[in-house]
């Protein structure tokens, strides 16, 4: 065991640390253009320098990288704040891994190194108004029609479709056998005729959601990911990897933010830092960002043997956050009454702590609610039996449903 | 970067665990909970024959001069068990002292017997309710000799050699002494706690003899220093306990039935057994960063320590309790093992200061390290 760097790791950290130095975008080259732009702009200038998806194999636009070699990149890139991103993560961390474990050679060569360059954005098109912890229980059709598949039906929560090239489909073929049987795995142009997509606003007033509806849309059969019926199998491949990759953070309230504002603002006459409350509280989110932090490390050694993330993954999500909620929800406590001001030019910290609180209750349901992340760790980590279900082993056309979806 | 223990450190872990499984099975703990006995001497005989006294101290003191990430692996293999015996007090903490602080001849007289277990060591702190701190010590050494009152003193009525913290002889702050019990200076009666599992005392000085072990005046410092090293090896003690609590946890609700299935398929259990896999994961990793931090005497020993000791006390105090509740009626009884666990939880999470005074130091840690 050595958490210090060996000398090739410190060699690597050093070539990232002075790529990064002299790469990253200043201030004056990003104005002007829009988020997407911006964070297009960057993901490419890194991509041409081999510095973007690193694990990835060189003829795919990686690096060949080890993942100690990825965290190391990690880490030296978050050391400069506001970098634009994010756009990419469900095409690079979903999309990608279900492409290279599914797709055949020439579809990995046509669409990884354009998923590394930032050039296409994917997005991901599983859940649905009938399904949605319930994935399986999904009811966009796919019929086939000589080479191609007529798809008909309708998606929801689209994170990013009005802004991406291409998306990760699963589809049922077929309804007349048990539900997860019944599905298969497509991947599909956004632009294809009979896709309409319309904006979803959320409670933080963004809308970076959508429902995306399917009227005939064609898809050649040669897009199909797995066998037909085997739809769910690959899926897994998509949803293993989503809760790696959610977990894995983003730009949010976290340990750091919270102990400086503590630093800065008083709880009766003295800094709030000072108070024994508020110090035991900020140890137990320490505990457990370090906690994270480490458990992604012992993780990473089984991912550098080439393992698809395994349910102990969910482990990430599941703690990270409702502790970024309290976190959020505990920083405006300690702004008393002014911590109800939302401004980037009124609100500590541009309105940080707001916006989190605002946004961070999608995050505990998107990619597998806190429940359903409960539920893996038990079932699949912990051998615990299922409960009893009501649709087991029935027709897909058979299975009971709520009253509101006819 | 490396992140996992190496093979021969695996190899050590299912050794020790193989060794404890047929040493110290549930009946053992359970004959010392039940008896007046401090120890399972038997077993810490065969403790000692392991070498396991012996791990960490240099070869040629009669040690074996292994890592710390060895004396870590050992250490949650005893916490897994309940195991009976003077171990933490003997190792982590008068051991561990005299390694720090012990000049040349104190090394040379104690080590190679503690390395022995020829002796058992223990380290006197507390007196009485509340936190002791180094301006509320009333136990002083007056011209070279300790008079005071130690209470709760781990293992009191077996050690023979005590580390005490103490006002330190003509000047401010305080100091560490190293206390031999066998003098007329010293008394110890059993203190009871709701651990009988491990032996208490009160540990009363009456102008007993005693050495300075280490720099008199900075003893406060050096008492924390050794608490922070002390600290990671309870928590992989802790983090051991918690991951049995759990494992008898899953076991019992696989095979207990209720309304027609198994306790084990319904939500709330399942959901509590999920919460302490993940408190027992998060303690294990920043346990790992601890051994890591210990064995190097890394600069973030005091965060590394503090985060390690911090989450393995709550994940062991969460499991133990939820434990007996996923047991029903059952796990109430004096005649099931979840009370193991239960009592041991809440011992360990006082033994060298509070789940709060750690969460404080934690902070304070950071402060320092944000500081440099
Ligand atoms: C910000 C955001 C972005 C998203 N982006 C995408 C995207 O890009 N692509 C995509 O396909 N989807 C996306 N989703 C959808 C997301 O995956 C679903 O919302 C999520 O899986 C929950 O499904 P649901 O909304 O239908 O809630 P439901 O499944 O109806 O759940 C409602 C409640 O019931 C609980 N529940 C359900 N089943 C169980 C059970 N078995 N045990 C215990 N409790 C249960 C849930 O935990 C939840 O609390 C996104 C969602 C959000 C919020």
């Amino acid at each position: 065991m050595d958490f210090n760097d060996t000398p090739e790791e410190a060699k690597f950290r050093e070539e990232a640390r002075a790529w990064l130095k002299d790469n990253v975008p200043k201030a004056s080259e990003l104005e002007g253009l829009g988020y997407i732009e911006q964070a297009k702009l960057w993901q490419k200038r890194k991509y041409d320098a081999g510095w973007a998806c690193i694990t990835w194999p060189k003829e795919y636009g990686g690096r060949g990288a080890s993942a100690i070699e990825q965290v190391i990149w990690n880490q030296e890139e978050a050391k400069h704040d506001d970098l634009p991103g994010g756009v990419f993560s469900i095409g690079q961390g979903m999309a990608a891994p279900t492409l290279m474990t599914w797709a055949d050679d020439d579809a990995k060569a046509r669409y990884l190194p354009k998923l590394a360059s930032g050039e296409e954005i994917w997005c991901q098109l599983f859940s649905e108004p009938a399904g949605g912890s319930d994935l399986a229980a999904l009811r966009t059709r796919a019929v086939k029609d000589g080479d191609e598949w007529v798809i008909n039906g309708q998606k929801i929560w689209t994170s990013g479709a009005h802004y991406s090239d291409y998306g990760i489909l699963v589809v049922r073929t077929d309804p007349t056998v048990p539900k997860h049987k019944g599905l298969t795995y497509f991947y599909l142009d956004m632009k294809s005729p009979g896709i309409e997509i319309k904006p979803i606003k959320q409670i933080s007033g963004d809308a970076n959601f959508n429902e995306v509806y399917f009227t005939d849309v064609r898809i050649p059969d040669s897009q199909r990911l797995g066998e037909v019926g085997q739809g769910w199998q690959v899926s897994l491949t998509t949803l293993m990897n989503e809760r790696a990759s959610i977990g894995a953070g983003g730009v949010n309230v976290g340990f750091d933010s919270v102990f400086k504002l503590a630093q800065k603002v008083n709880i009766g006459d003295r800094p709030a830092i000072e108070d024994d409350s508020v110090r035991a509280r900020l140890a137990d989110w320490y505990c457990q960002e370090a906690g994270l932090r480490y458990t992604s490390y012992r993780t990473l050694s089984a991912l550098s043997r080439g393992d698809i993330p395994g349910p102990e993954n969910s482990i990430g999500k599941l703690v990270g956050a409702p502790k970024t909620q309290d976190m959020a929800s505990f920083a405006i406590d300690l702004l008393e009454q002014s911590g109800a001001i939302w401004d980037e030019e009124l609100s500590a910290e541009a309105g940080l702590f707001q916006g989190t609180y605002m946004s961070i209750p999608g995050l505990r349901i998107a990619g597998g609610t806190d429940e359903i992340m409960a539920n893996i760790i038990a079932e699949r980590v912990l051998g615990l039996p299922q409960e009893p279900r009501m649709d087991k082993g029935i027709p897909f056309n058979e299975v009971p449903t709520g009253g509101s979806k006819g | 970067m490396n992140f996992e223990f190496s093979e021969d450190q695996n190899m050590l872990r299912d050794q020790a665990s193989r060794f404890l499984a047929e040493n110290c099975p549930p009946a053992t703990v359970r004959r010392v909970l039940e008896s007046d006995d401090d120890y399972d001497a038997e077993l810490w005989g065969k403790v000692v024959e392991m070498g396991w006294t012996a791990a960490v101290i240099p070869e040629e003191l009669g040690g074996l001069g292994l890592s710390y990430l060895e004396l870590c692996v050992i250490a949650e293999e005893l916490g897994r068990a309940c195991a009976p015996v003077p171990f933490s007090s003997s190792v982590y903490l008068a051991t561990e002292a005299l390694l720090m602080a012990g000049s040349q001849a104190q090394k040379e007289t104690w080590l190679p017997r503690l390395a022995a277990g020829e002796v058992i060591g223990t380290f006197a702190l507390a007196e009485g309710p509340g936190e002791t701190t180094a301006k509320s010590l009333a136990t002083k050494a007056a011209g070279g000799k300790l008079s005071g009152t130690k209470v709760p003193v781990p293992d009191a009525g077996i050690a023979n050699l005590a580390v005490v913290v103490a006002a330190h002889d003509g000047g401010d702050g305080a100091a560490l002494y190293l206390v031999d019990m066998a003098q007329d200076g010293v008394s110890v009666s059993p203190v009871p706690t709701f651990d009988p599992t491990r032996g208490h005392g009160r540990l009363v000085l009456d102008g007993a003899a005693a050495e300075p072990l280490g720099k008199p005046g900075e003893g406060w410092a050096l008492a924390q220093k050794l608490l922070d090293r002390a600290a990671v090896l309870f928590a992989w003690e802790q983090v051991g306990g918690a991951q049995a609590a759990l494992e008898q946890a899953r076991e019992y609700a696989l095979g207990r039935y209720a309304f027609g299935r198994p306790i084990a398929s319904y939500q709330a259990i399942k959901h509590k057994l999920a919460t302490m896999y993940v408190k027992n994961t998060l303690a294990r990793s920043n346990c790992y960063f601890g051994a890591w931090a210990l064995n190097t005497n890394a600069a973030e020993l005091p965060v590394a320590a503090a985060t390690a000791r911090v989450s393995a006390t709550q994940a062991y105090y969460f499991a133990s309790k939820e434990n007996i509740q996923t047991h029903g009626g059952m796990g109430y009884t004096w005649e099931f093992d979840c009370q193991f666990f239960y009592r041991r939880a809440k011992l360990l999470s006082v033994a060298i200061g509070s789940e709060r005074q750690w969460q404080n130091k934690l902070i304070t840690a950071v402060e320092h390290s944000n500081a440099a």
